[in-house]
């Protein structure tokens, strides 16, 4: 049940579907990974870290 | 024996050489600067936790084989944290790439820390290409047979076939992990024995 709750979510049982632009070719799955790992990078530089003062605090 | 004699011995002076580049409080550190509180700097362990998983699930499918792998849900299972234990390393690798870049980690003589982190990063990508074309399945044949062209136009595929499956396992499952795991250990060392890289100096404006 779970099993098939999650293969809903996004079908894999098919050709993949490719993103064009110009001489840009990738496929959206490909896509994706690439924009979670900018929105990681981002959330990474920004996100507070447990148990490091501010530099307000510090002060 | 003399202890001129013994100074000069290779053992005495590699284990001298080992003492002073790293002291044991260097190799295990009890605390680490203030700076390297952020997320930022948790993608370079979290590429090492996903390398011990990685290493581990192969050791099994090792064990076990193809068959297994293929046909048994516990397989099918193993198979699965072996990929996507491989996604995972290669999400927090580049992300760690990214930070280090910004960073412009190889200040202060890390030159080579830099230089071990690139190579490590380009066999892990052969390593993982060869694990692509050993999977035993339909991917495995169109992968092999898509790069073959690429590959040969290189002059590479004299010596390294992607159509020989014994040699592209061999590869996968003994060559490349094998550099892969001494490359990152000794990158590891390197940032123990230079430090984390500090963060650039605040410009102070003039008044």
């Amino acid at each position: 049940m779970a099993g098939s709750l999650l293969a809903a979510l996004v079908s894999l049982d098919g050709p993949g579907h490719y993103f064009h632009w110009h001489w840009i070719d990738i496929s959206y799955a490909n896509l994706t990974v690439i924009a979670l790992m900018v929105v990681a990078f981002v959330a990474a530089l920004f996100a507070p870290f447990p148990g490091r003062r501010s530099k307000k605090e510090t002060k | 024996m003399s202890s001129t004699e013994i100074d000069r011995q290779w053992t005495t002076r590699l284990r001298h050489r080992v003492a002073r580049r790293l002291p044991p409080e260097k190799m295990l550190p009890d605390t680490q600067p203030a700076y390297v509180a952020s997320w930022i700097y948790v993608f370079g362990v979290t590429t090492l936790s996903a390398l011990a998983v990685v290493i581990l699930s192969g050791f099994i499918l090792a064990l076990k084989g193809p068959q297994w792998w293929h046909t048994s849900g516990i397989g099918h299972f193993v198979n699965s944290l072996h990929l996507w234990s491989v996604e995972i390393f290669f999400f927090a690798m580049v992300i760690h790439l990214w930070g280090k870049f910004f960073m412009a980690a190889w200040r202060g003589g890390r030159s080579l820390t830099w230089v071990t982190g690139v190579v490590t990063f380009l066999t892990s990508i052969a390593t993982a290409f060869t694990g692509y074309v050993s999977q035993t399945n339909f991917d495995s044949q169109w992968i092999s047979t898509q790069a073959k062209d690429g590959i040969n136009s290189t002059g590479a595929g004299s010596f390294f076939n992607v159509l020989n499956f014994g040699q592209m396992l061999m590869w996968h499952i003994v060559l490349l992990p094998l550099a892969a795991v001494i490359l990152t250990a000794v990158h590891v060392l390197m940032v123990r024995a230079k430090g984390v890289v500090p963060p650039f100096e605040e410009k102070v404006e003039a008044r």
